[in-house]
């Protein structure tokens, strides 16, 4: 069953088509990655679909329920995070006051102790700096802060916009892990990246975006064998 | 020794009026990003509404009936004048907060004449303390502004709330994405900082008894200029800068010589400090999004 279903999503900036009428689907427990040039329409799709910019057309059904029209802040609530592009962590807080703005959607607080822990075992660096300003952070401490900042909210669907973006080969490889690891706890995947090897490598689904629109579609397999994606993406 | 005490105690009191109005000033700033420049005249309808309420209650419940009118109002202004605008362009927001301040003006002159009202809320009566005679009243208001300003800054560090109202000043993006509505804090903002300009209105009464349509314009731009000077958008700051341009004003109109020139001494420390650190005593440095 599909958990994100996007039909014909159409978003303008200004004059400017952006996404020309796109349809794609996350099923539950998926890793599908959007692979595509810079520009072609990946960060726009993710911030139209949880409510960040405006939709022009289209719509969006999460978990059964029509989200087209629902408002950033409460599609948190129904189970859809994002890590957005650049982390965008909370500077000015302590990592351990980023984890808990993580947490803002839950409103029972009983779980809040054993979250905190789940994360901080699973990303040890947190829990040696957890009292450190974010915004001292390395960058490689912030990408885990925001993806342990995400999983605070315990999201059915965990969207990651370029994850890997900045990061040094041997802390890309750690992400990359890190995403694993958490679609075998159960949570389903949704991920953008220009870095399509590696996103490709543990897909189980993907789709090319090229200025706005999907121009091709399949598991990750297909497309890392696939002629138009090699000399495009994978550097021929 | 007398005139060092009554400047200290005075200095500390009128200074931590201007913090109380800054600080509104500042928190709306920091998370609605507009300078609301009608937020000097929330203090005069707070001063009128005192003046109103105490023809039927006693000063106390007068005084939380004002604060409650006020807050009401400050989030009706968000809501009707602001909102529309938000994603327009500053200037629009900028010349909306004066429409509004002019309306506020314009309307209390046709509810209440052009003359001054008089406002006894409580006489406190004087003490002496040290020596010095001192007007309660002075000490009422530095005690209540004190309270309020560690209460303030505990709801902030350590409530949900006051933690999303710094993640929202941050990142209003990022804000929303951990679930956090925008607008609800935006209007709690308000909310606060009306709250606080209302009683400031109560200090001024409580000062000099008497309430016109103006009371709130040089009072707002003032702690304006306070929280310019402590850094715009940090609470720190505005009452740091509330505090120094209070004993400015003390100290300055001690001296004959200078007294007349208060105001423009006032102004001319924002200018100077502008020009040595525009960002203000605790102001952030604006990062560049790469």
């Amino acid at each position: 069953m599909a958990l994100l279903e996007v039909k014909n999503l159409e978003v303008y900036y200004g004059v400017i088509n952006a996404l020309k009428g796109i349809s794609f689907e996350v099923n539950e427990g998926e890793i599908v990655t959007l692979i595509g040039a810079n520009g072609a329409g990946k960060s726009t799709t993710m911030q139209s679909v949880v409510g960040l910019i405006p939709k022009r057309n289209g719509s969006v059904i999460f978990d059964g329920k029509d989200i087209s029209h629902t408002p950033c802040h409460k599609i948190v609530h129904l189970g859809m995070t994002q890590v957005p592009e650049g982390r965008r962590i909370f500077q000015e807080l302590t990592v351990y006051e980023n984890l808990l703005m993580g947490a803002f959607s839950i409103k029972d607080s009983s779980g809040f102790k054993k979250d905190l822990d789940a994360i901080y075992t699973r990303f040890p660096r947190l829990a040696e700096r957890k009292n450190q300003i974010a915004g001292t952070l390395s960058g490689g401490e912030q990408q885990m802060l925001a993806m342990g900042r995400a999983i605070m909210s315990h999201p059915k669907l965990l969207m990651l916009d370029e994850p890997s973006m900045g990061l040094s080969p041997l802390l890309v490889d750690q992400v990359f892990e890190i995403i694993k690891d958490i679609n075998s706890d159960g949570t389903t995947i949704l991920l953008v990246e220009q870095n399509a090897g590696k996103s490709l490598a543990i897909s189980d689904r993907a789709y090319v975006l090229e200025n706005g629109s999907i121009v091709l579609s399949g598991t990750g397999a297909e497309l890392m064998a696939s002629d138009t994606v090699k000399e495009a993406y994978l550097g021929g | 020794m007398e005139l060092l005490v009554s400047t200290i105690v005075n200095g500390l009191s009128i200074g931590s009026i201007y913090a109380m109005i800054a600080l509104g000033y500042t928190m709306v700033y920091g998370i609605a990003k507009m300078l609301n420049f009608a937020h000097g005249d929330v203090i005069m309808v707070g001063a009128y509404a005192i003046y109103v309420f105490l023809a039927y209650v006693n000063p106390l419940f007068a005084i939380l009936l004002a604060v409650v009118f006020c807050l009401l109002l400050g989030v009706t202004i968000e809501k009707v004048a602001y909102r529309p605008l938000r994603g327009a362009s500053p200037l629009a927001v900028l010349i909306t907060a004066i429409g509004v301040s002019y309306l506020l003006q314009s309307l209390a002159q046709i509810v209440f004449g052009s003359a001054s009202k008089m406002v006894m809320v409580y006489d406190f009566g004087a003490i002496k303390l040290f020596g010095v005679t001192l007007q309660v009243s002075t000490l009422v208001t530095l005690a209540v502004a004190v309270v309020v300003m560690i209460a303030l800054t505990l709801f902030v560090k350590l409530t949900r709330t006051g933690r999303a109202m710094i993640a929202v000043s941050e990142d209003k993006g990022a804000a929303q994405l951990m679930g956090i509505n925008v607008n609800k804090i935006i209007t709690i903002t308000f909310a606060i900082g009306s709250s606080l300009a209302a009683l400031a209105g109560l200090f001024y009464l409580l000062k000099a008894p008497s309430v016109s349509s103006t009371l709130g314009a040089m009072p707002g731009i003032k702690a304006f200029t306070a929280a310019v000077i402590g850094g715009i958008g940090s609470i720190p700051g505005a009452m740091l800068g509330g505090l120094l341009l209070g004993f400015v004003e003390c100290i300055a109109t001690k001296i004959t010589v200078i007294a007349p020139y208060t105001d423009a001494i006032e102004f001319s420390i924002l200018i100077v400090i502008l020009l040595v650190r525009p960002t203000g005593f605790l102001g952030k440095k604006r990062r560049e999004k790469v």
